[in-house]
């Protein structure tokens, strides 16, 4: 236990420190705080409940338009903000801009919890890979539909409100570090209280088998709706923050980015290991530093680098990093092998 | 517990990558002045990315080769760190920030497409870092009050304004009909409003307005509508896939308008791969190759579309001239300026009055060049089957007379 | 009149997607596999014709070579990559092929260059009702070519040796693997006549339409959407689905306007797929 705190301490203590340590890597940081909050809520579905999802950035571009719009909504209006692609200039001043975009996060995890549980009841019926395909569609259908819709910007995209004019230059950078790790560190905080009740052993059971949960007498669409709607509450707030980070919001490429941002909260949670708390803030730090490295090192080649590197990760670690660990050290995971046992198995494969 | 020291070890590794990856590129080095540009080298703008970067290109070296940049009696020369922003605006707004604030650019190119440079200017802004951008049209962009955003182009909205003045000049100063397709992007919404204005100006009447998914490649639906409602003009604009669906399916639908205006045709290469059915295309460009501008690096248009040519196998469209024409933009601010204070320069930017192969070159308060018309060329094919682009607008380099209406595809 | 041409136009449009997804549901069905990269192995099919109608062949040849090229492409790819994932959890095959997706969008950029290209067959035009309605013969040959070949295709799969052992498989692997199949030759066919028929599609799409190195995902999607809506196994099924999400498609852009049209298709996605779950939970039954 002592262990444990001294280890939570040091990484509070890194991530307050780090915007500090490397000035330049802010926004980059804040990017990897918003990779890891998608990547451990993906894994609440994908990885506890079994329901692979690419539904995700639904959540994720809900809130993203939702901060914003309310953030400009709440002082002026929306509709003149977009109109002919943002043409007319409105200045938030400090206060409104930050009392703006507190309500607007709350807009923002709040609206698309509520759609999680009011879509949840039909979707989440759904399984194997219908589910995934159908929340892959959804996906899409956001983001065409969203293309489409006037005071949103349509095809021209919603400028954010841009950072009010303090004196210091880094501040924009600081301020939208800190929400995103704070944010983080809630989500975290709150999924790793999740993890050690009844409700996690819940999800478990359906992802194991949901026949023989419900049979046990489990209401497991009580309990699926529920688990969404916590993905959707950390997606949401992930998206909003995002949003004010890009300063920028397009319906395809930015919101509901199925396509990259989608996909990807899949495969960092798969590279850590799903199922797991860890695995997906190893994953998504690692997915995170690879995509960089490839983006300096192999310029207009890094969709093959990670191509590749894709195939080779579902290919040969599909229990991801933390899987692999557990499999060659399970003592450290606190599971007790018999080692005849384990040889015995090992044989008979 | 061992589990944690994994983490422990995973964590303090992290850290010493990120520490370590901190490549340092000055604004100068040595005799190399560095700018920055995120260009779409790969996704669905990668053509025209790959178009501005040989533009970017061949001016660096034609600048380079011939003495490069004079400032404080030194002589400097240009280099272009490149990122790839997959044509995603989000990308591209990451990579803004990784130029200024890991690799230390202090000069900015811009991106490909107006909604890139819509998520760029925002931090160039922030950063105070002067950006000469030619690829974002997109009227917003000036409207903005940005101060370091320099734009050597038209704005988006101007672009097919002439078109629709000819045709009402030609219906005997009466309205209109207009149908028009416009993609859903932040460039092809642009010019429709651009268009909405003209309508409203002309007394014109939009009676067809279709905004085309990014992703379809199909507009059969819009031009059976175009057949059935015998518009006066139609307006299409959607980047290269924009033209070239547009051209074939109209062909092939044997849609008869008086006048068919559009964008991006020189960057679609619209002649070559299409040949005589592009014929009549009515075709909005910030640049064409005959105009008699001047300057001393690229002579003329001819002689830069010969050049072009040379080094990379194709006839040069707008985009690569304009981008080529930014370059000389920095250099001719930075000699002026005699400096590498961004403020010095982002003044000198502002102050700049010049003539380029691209054409004249003044910015006004928003950023945008207001010394340059746009001009409208026509594809006009001979009996070979041999098609070329011809300046019909403005008058004063028009090298052939608008054929207006199209004849009837029962008559080709 | 404008019924009548949005009609012919979706039928015309839907029988080439209906060709792709004909594919798709035979490895789905097959192989248990749901291929991302169908729609970008669909343009690599089109750039094969591209290529020969720029070496001045006329494209149309490229119905033919096309996907004899695209074959070995699928073999190969299977021998890299599918085969390690043939038994695995659906869902890794859907990571994996991503993986390839982006792999060859990539590729291809650099092999073929960024522009968007197409293949001009010099067809001409069909002109029904006094020029009111009009049909590209290009669409025309495109939808006969699709007709064949999922005819050939249905019969080769009922007299052939091989066709025979890939129904086998479908229906029961190990049973077929018992009875002396070479189940691992099986998969590497399904897949080579998946990416066979992926480069028809192709050679046909780039023949009607444009294509572009990073068009292909519209396609996957939409042969997603036709498999589910048909069944797994349901070839008749999937004919039927797909000239009807052609014809969807056509009226979605007149009644709802250009913007919604793909996001309407999304959206009736998951309105069937809702729609069959509420059905099946009558029963107690689930869509798995």
């Amino acid at each position: 236990m002592n262990k444990n705190i001294i280890l939570y301490g040091a990484i509070l203590i890194f991530g307050i420190a780090a915007p500090f340590i490397f000035p330049a890597f802010k926004v980059q940081l804040s990017i990897l705080c918003i990779l890891i909050i998608l990547a451990i809520t993906w894994n609440v579905q994908g990885g506890e409940m079994g329901y692979n999802t690419f539904g995700n950035i639904l959540f994720y571009g809900l809130g993203m338009y939702l901060c914003a719009s309310v953030q400009v909504g709440m002082f002026f209006p929306l509709g003149e903000w977009t109109e002919g692609g943002g043409e007319k200039t409105f200045v938030h001043t400090p206060a409104q801009f930050f009392q703006g975009f507190a309500v607007g996060l709350a807009v923002a995890a709040v609206v698309p919890a509520i759609v999680a549980g009011l879509i949840g009841y039909s979707i989440l019926g759904l399984r194997g890979h219908y589910f995934a395909i159908c929340t892959l569609g959804l996906g899409v259908a956001a983001g065409e539909i969203s293309g489409g819709i006037e005071i949103i910007g349509a095809g021209q995209g919603f400028t954010t409100p841009p950072f009010p004019n303090v004196d210091r230059l880094e501040a924009r950078g600081e301020f939208f570090y800190f929400c995103s790790f704070i944010v983080l560190v809630f989500t975290f905080l709150a999924v790793k209280a999740i993890y050690s009740t009844r409700f996690k052993l819940v999800l478990n059971a359906i992802r194991d088998n949901e026949d023989k949960a419900e049979a046990m007498g489990i209401q497991t669409m009580k309990y699926k709706i529920i688990g969404w709607m916590i993905s959707a509450f950390f997606c949401g707030l992930a998206g909003g923050i995002m949003g004010g980070l890009v300063g920028y919001i397009d319906s395809t490429d930015v919101a509901f980015d199925g396509r990259e941002m989608g996909v990807f909260m899949v495969l960092m949670a798969i590279l850590g290991g799903k199922g797991t708390l860890w695995g997906p803030v190893i994953g998504a730090t690692l997915f995170h530093i690879f995509k960089e490295g490839f983006w300096t090192f192999f310029l207009g080649w890094q969709y093959v680098a990670l191509g590749v590197l894709i195939v080779v990760i579902v290919i040969y670690f599909p229990e991801g990093i933390m899987g692999w660990l557990r499999e060659k050290y399970p003592e450290r995971f606190g599971e007790v092998v018999d080692e005849a046992d384990r040889k015995a198995q090992v044989t008979l494969k | 517990m061992k589990i944690k020291n994994i983490i422990i070890t995973f964590v303090s590794a992290i850290a010493i990558l990120f520490s370590t990856s901190v490549v340092s590129f000055a604004k100068v080095v040595g005799d190399k002045i560095i700018l920055g540009a995120a260009i779409s080298l790969t996704g669905k703008y990668s053509s025209n990315g790959v178009h501005t970067q040989n533009g970017y290109n061949m001016a660096v070296d034609r600048i380079n080769e011939m003495g490069g940049v004079k400032v404080g009696g030194k002589t400097y020369k240009f280099d272009i760190i490149y990122y790839d922003d997959e044509s995603n605006p989000k990308r591209a707004a990451q990579l803004a920030e990784r130029l200024i604030s890991q690799d230390g650019v202090e000069f900015m190119l811009g991106p490909y497409s107006s909604g890139l440079t819509k998520a760029i200017a925002p931090v160039t802004e922030k950063y105070g870092v002067p950006m000469v951008e030619a690829n974002g049209a997109s009227r917003s962009l000036f409207t903005k009050g940005y101060k370091y955003l320099f734009a050597v182009l038209a704005p988006a909205n101007l672009y097919l304004d002439v078109a629709i003045e000819t045709a009402v000049a030609l219906n005997g100063g009466k309205g209109v009909r207009i149908a028009q397709a416009f993609e859903q992007d932040a460039f092809s919404q642009d010019v429709r409003l651009g268009i909405l204005d003209a309508a409203e100006r002309t007394g014109s009447k939009i009676i067809i307005d279709d905004k085309l998914p990014k992703e379809l490649n199909d507009m059969a639906a819009t031009l059976a509508k175009v057949k059935a409602v015998k518009p006066d003009v139609l307006v299409v604009s959607g980047h290269t896939k924009g033209a070239l669906t547009a051209i074939r399916q109209i062909a092939e639908m044997k849609v008869d308008v008086p006048m068919l205006a559009m964008t991006h045709c020189d960057a679609a290469k619209l002649s070559k791969q299409h040949g005589k059915n592009s014929q009549y295309a009515l075709c909005a460009s910030q640049w064409h190759k005959t105009l008699t501008y001047k300057d001393d690096f690229f002579k003329d248009g001819m002689t830069y579309a010969a050049d072009f040519e040379k080094l990379f196998g194709y006839d040069p469209p707008y985009q690569s001239a304009e981008s080529s024409a930014a370059l000389l933009v920095f250099k001719d601010a930075f000699e002026r300026a005699n400096t590498f204070d961004q403020k010095k320069v982002r003044d000198a930017l502002a102050a700049t009055n010049m003539q380029t192969f691209y054409g004249n070159i003044k910015f006004a308060e928003g950023g945008q060049n207001v010394d340059k018309p746009m001009v409208l060329f026509q594809v006009m094919c001979d009996d070979a089957g041999k098609c070329e682009n011809k300046v019909v607008a403005p008058l004063k380099w028009a090298s052939a007379e608008l054929i207006h209406p199209i004849p009837k595809w029962s008559e080709r | 009149m404008l019924t009548l041409q949005a009609v012919l136009d979706g039928l015309l449009l839907g029988i080439l997607f209906a060709l792709i997804a004909y594919g798709m549901a035979l490895q789905w069905g097959v192989m248990n596999i749901i291929n991302i990269a169908q729609g970008d192995l669909v343009i690599l099919g089109g750039y094969i014709a591209y290529f020969m109608y720029l070496y001045g062949i006329h494209p149309a040849w490229g119905v033919i070579v096309s996907p004899i090229i695209m074959y070995f492409v699928g073999v190969i790819i299977y021998k890299l990559v599918i085969n390690k994932v043939v038994d695995r959890d659906l869902f890794i095959s859907i990571l994996a092929t991503f993986g390839i997706s982006i792999l060859f969008m990539q590729l291809m950029n650099f092999a073929f260059g960024a522009d968007v290209v197409l293949a001009n067959s010099g067809y001409g035009t069909t002109m029904l009702f006094d020029n009111s309605v009009t049909l590209p013969n290009s669409k025309i040959f495109s939808a006969f070519i699709s007709i064949v070949f999922a005819i050939g295709l249905v019969i080769y799969m009922k007299k052939s040796k091989l066709g025979r052992a890939i129904r086998a498989t479908a229906q029961n692997a190990r049973a077929a693997k018992i009875l002396g199949v070479d189940t691992e030759k099986v998969y590497a066919a399904t897949f080579g006549i998946n990416a066979a028929l992926c480069g028809v599609a192709g050679a046909l799409i780039s023949i009607t339409f444009t294509i572009h190195p990073y068009m292909g995902l519209p396609y996957t999607i939409r042969s997603f959407m036709i498999v589910i809506v048909a069944g797994l196994g349901n070839l008749p099924g999937v004919a039927m689905s797909g000239m009807g999400l052609g014809v969807f498609e056509e009226f979605a852009d007149y009644i709802l306007g250009t913007e919604f049209r793909i996001g309407s298709v999304f959206l009736l996605l998951v309105l069937i797929l809702v729609y069959r779950r509420f059905k099946l939970s009558r029963k107690r039954e689930y869509l798995k």
